[in-house]
């Protein structure tokens, strides 16, 4: 009698050029109401080996709330931010822009500085890249002094110390800037498992 | 010494495949880092709150009339590595008409528009992982990847797991189209065991009398980005 069989993995393909065809009905750059106090901005553009402007792509966030909870893991309705879903999706613009509203994420563990993850998506990946977006202490944000800066989270430290700045967001007015290099100089951080 | 994937853990293609001209400038060149997997890989979004119903399934009835082509049921199963079926997630689906035309702006293919299909269908899977869309036949259609190449008939598929770690987004080929060998995507895939996988199977059950033809597509996640073990040279 044969063993009963594990199905084996089906492999990634590219979401090629026409991806908005089946994925902008859900794009949702905002995971909260943009007049929200504590709403902060996550923009940044997304360039190629080149420094060209990649505007073809489409970028998943996924993120903890402002507790460190998410959907699947016991979020608490009355203190998660309404409709919370810790995930969004936005396009780049034609300057390989983008544009989250959303919370910095609380801590999801005792050891993890906030961060969210993000998947990008486009022509020419063959599978999605995954990177993190750290949040480092930003001046004028309730309780920030008490955030774990990006330098003591136990992800970093296993990044080559001249490549983990390519993962720290950079406060702005309103939020944070990350920008994505998909290769060159400042070649963003991709993590595997 | 060198690194390998165990063909089981890491079905996927390379970042940089170099018959596959756009990967060139996108690929990154550095190594992959390994990340530990925490409290945010081990969750996932879920879906449903969206408004998702039984007509955006069935691609041939988004519009007044009927599509020209070939219609098809496309049904399978969205499983994880352990053969579970995954309920309630979401797969989105995508493609080009019977002509092998999208309705994109870029896609400047000289084959017509169909007027009464756009290409675009969604679901959520059921208690056992299944799905089932309604469509046609896509067809297949050149690209500037080399000359005269084209791409075999396929369907986007971009599926969530229960996980952050199981999303996946691939392509659904046919049985039997001489085009996928020739295929700088489909090919990127380096082991013949894992490209067939994304073949579906043509399906006697799911077939309509005098309506339909059935394929059958089960979608597995799982051992995606897994990191490169060190193996003998």
């Amino acid at each position: 009698m044969s063993a009963p069989s594990i199905p084996l993995p089906s492999p990634s393909q590219t979401v090629g050029p026409y991806l908005s065809i089946g994925m902008a009905w859900l794009n949702c750059p905002d995971l909260v109401d943009t007049g929200r106090p504590d709403a902060i901005t996550v923009t940044g553009r997304v360039l190629d080996a080149d420094g060209l402007p990649v505007p073809d792509a489409v970028l998943e966030l996924w993120q903890a709330d402002q507790s460190g909870r998410f959907p699947t893991a016991g979020a608490d309705p009355d203190t998660s931010p309404p409709g919370w879903s810790g995930w969004g999706r936005c396009p780049t613009d034609a300057d390989g822009g983008y544009h989250f509203t959303t919370v910095v994420p609380g801590p999801v563990d005792d050891r993890q500085a906030p961060h969210a993850d993000l998947s990008v998506f486009m022509r020419g990946l063959l599978q999605r890249l995954v990177t993190r977006i750290y949040f480092p202490p930003r001046a004028g944000v309730a309780g920030a002094d008490r955030w774990l800066p990006p330098s003591d989270d136990p992800v970093v430290a296993g990044v080559p110390a001249e490549r983990t700045g390519t993962l720290v967001a950079r406060p702005s007015a309103d939020g944070y800037r990350f920008d994505v290099h998909l290769g060159g100089d400042a070649e963003t951080v991709f993590f595997a498992w | 010494m060198t690194l390998t994937h165990g063909p089981q853990l890491q079905p996927d293609p390379p970042y940089r495949a170099p018959a596959y001209r756009s990967s060139e400038r996108r690929a990154p060149s550095a190594p992959l880092v390994p990340l530990p997997l925490g409290p945010t890989e081990r969750a996932g979004p879920l879906f449903g709150h969206q408004t998702i119903t039984p007509a955006d399934a069935d691609l041939t009835r988004q519009h007044p009339g009927e599509p020209l082509g070939e219609r098809i049921n496309v049904s399978g199963r969205l499983l994880d590595d352990r053969g579970r079926g995954i309920a309630g997630q979401l797969i989105e689906i995508w493609q080009a008409n019977a002509a092998g035309r999208y309705t994109h702006p870029v896609d400047q293919h000289r084959a017509p528009l169909d007027p009464n299909f756009t290409g675009a269908g969604r679901c959520l899977t059921g208690p056992d992982g299944s799905y089932r869309f309604v469509t046609i036949k896509p067809g297949a259609y050149p690209w500037r990847n080399h000359p005269n190449a084209w791409r075999p008939a396929h369907i986007h598929f971009s599926v969530f797991g229960r996980m952050f770690t199981e999303r996946l987004v691939t392509q659904m080929y046919f049985p039997g189209d001489p085009l996928i060998e020739h295929d700088a995507i489909a090919t990127s895939i380096t082991d013949p065991a894992a490209l067939a996988r994304l073949v579906a199977s043509f399906d006697w059950e799911t077939t309509e009398e005098e309506w339909a033809l059935g394929y059958r597509f089960d979608v597995v996640v799982g051992g995606h980005l897994a990191t490169p073990v060190e193996g003998p040279a």
